[in-house]
């Protein structure tokens, strides 16, 4: 199995504040990684890093066989093969919906009009959403407005989609609906990466779950590493969380 | 036939002074437009150099009194060997004048569009200038739309600078038709209600238009 995402002792400080700290981690194509950790571990970054969002200073991150750690890397070109989906959603709010599906794939040459269009109805179906494609995101509650998000990024095409903390601004039952997409997306083999604060979920959906800590990888393992924690900080954190 | 004991001639020449008011504010908010829109995105530009030296253009021009801005002008360009009419001399000015301060209610437009708009452009692979054309100024548009609306009504006031370089426009005119009829409270007062006739619609309208863009 090919990895999509390869971080080899990654370093990352803003400023004098390092929060990569030697990360390492592969992500092997059609596999959904979680990241789980506290807040300040440094999974949000690393996240970012994957698409760019985010420049490493030492290390090495390859993603779909780019080197990001090269000056030269076409981020552009990487952002067609990498979808990521917001916490906030991040939806335009002056387009509607069918319009935020399909002006990526339109102004990047991905799809002419009509396919933009059929790949519009296609992404909204998945998601549950074809009957909204006509609806500003303003007249969308949170849940279907974050499932749009997820069509949005469905739209290019991606290899592999990072998910950012996606339902850490909705209350349960709509969480539970985007998680329930997600799930889904799952089942049909894309390649996932996502920082969540849904232990359960993780546990439920992710072939590897990664726990961060202090800016490195403390301890991976599948879901089963939360009823056997190796190390005292997933024991606490575990712990604490559920 | 006489109003308020002016001819029918003189009331059409105040007339003309005030038609040529509207055409000398329409030509520096087209003209103001033109520059102050690059001005505002430049602004907000990566680029130091750019940016500083837009901030630069648009704190001279904003230091200077408009009634300077249009002697240099007028001067200016004679003195350059250009030998040109006065309502172009004051159409350079006004644009002059407009661009520096629209650039500036723009520029405070763009930055208020969240900056999570720009990174979700950005990360659906969308060129820079795709990310402002698409995403960006459609947003900042709308936001810019009452605020401009209002700064008109002071296109439409400070147009009356232009007296100092001779343009007929309505103060000119005004001044002009006292001279030679020393009636000058039915004259300002005349020209005080055109002046009113043209910017009070443009107040209700800015006002409405921010009613609505809060209403959302």
């Amino acid at each position: 199995m090919t990895a999509l995402v390869t971080f080899k002792d990654v370093h990352k400080s803003y400023g004098t504040l390092p929060v990569l700290k030697g990360v390492s981690l592969t992500v092997p194509e059609g596999r959904v990684v979680a990241l789980i950790g506290r807040s300040g571990s440094g999974k949000s970054t690393a996240l970012r890093c994957i698409n760019g969002l985010e420049t490493i200073q030492s290390g090495t991150l390859e993603v779909c066989g780019r080197k990001l750690h090269e000056a030269n890397c076409d981020l552009r070109h990487l952002r067609m093969e990498v979808g990521i989906v917001f916490q906030s959603y991040n939806l335009f709010p002056h387009l509607t919906v069918e319009q935020n599906v399909t002006l990526a794939p339109r102004l990047t040459g991905k799809a002419s009009q009509a396919e933009a269009h059929e790949i519009a109805r296609k992404v909204l179906e998945q998601v549950g959403l074809a009957e909204k494609a006509k609806a500003y995101p303003e007249q969308l509650s949170g849940g279907q407005q974050q499932r749009v998000a997820i069509a949005r990024s469905l739209a290019m095409q991606p290899r592999v989609i990072l998910f950012d903390e996606v339902t850490s601004a909705l209350d349960p039952e709509l969480t539970a609906e985007v998680l329930k997409t997600i799930e889904q997306l799952a089942q049909s083999g894309m390649t996932m990466v996502l920082v969540t604060h849904e232990m359960s979920f993780a546990r439920r959906v992710a072939d590897e779950i990664i726990f961060m800590h202090q800016g490195v990888v403390w301890e991976t393992g599948d879901g089963s590493m939360f009823d056997n924690p190796q190390t005292p900080e997933l024991r606490q954190f575990v712990g604490s969380g559920l | 036939m006489t109003f308020a004991g002016l001819t029918p001639n003189q009331l059409l020449f105040i007339l003309q002074g005030a038609g040529w008011t509207v055409i000398l504010s329409l030509l520096g908010f087209v003209g103001g437009s033109v520059i102050g829109l690059p001005a505002a995105v430049g602004r907000i530009s990566k680029n130091r150099l750019l940016r500083f030296g837009i901030a630069g253009y648009i704190n001279l021009i904003q230091g200077i009194p408009l009634p300077i801005i249009m002697f240099l002008c007028y001067f200016g360009m004679s003195i350059a060997g250009f030998s040109v009419p006065a309502l172009v001399a004051a159409a350079v000015a006004m644009t002059a004048y407009c661009s520096a301060y629209l650039a500036e209610i723009w520029r405070g437009a763009l930055m208020s569009v969240p900056k999570a708009q720009w990174e979700a452009a950005e990360c659906l692979a969308l060129k820079p200038f795709q990310r402002l054309t698409h995403v960006i100024l459609p947003q900042a548009v709308r936001i810019s739309i009452a605020p401009t609306v209002g700064f008109l009504v002071q296109i439409v006031k400070n147009s009356s600078y232009a007296v100092v370089i001779g343009f007929a426009e309505l103060t000119y005119t005004a001044r002009l038709l006292n001279n030679s009829t020393f009636r000058p409270f039915v004259i300002f007062s005349i020209a005080a209600l055109l002046y009113f006739a043209i910017c009070y619609p443009l107040s209700l309208y800015s006002r409405r238009l921010e009613r609505r863009l809060k209403r959302g």
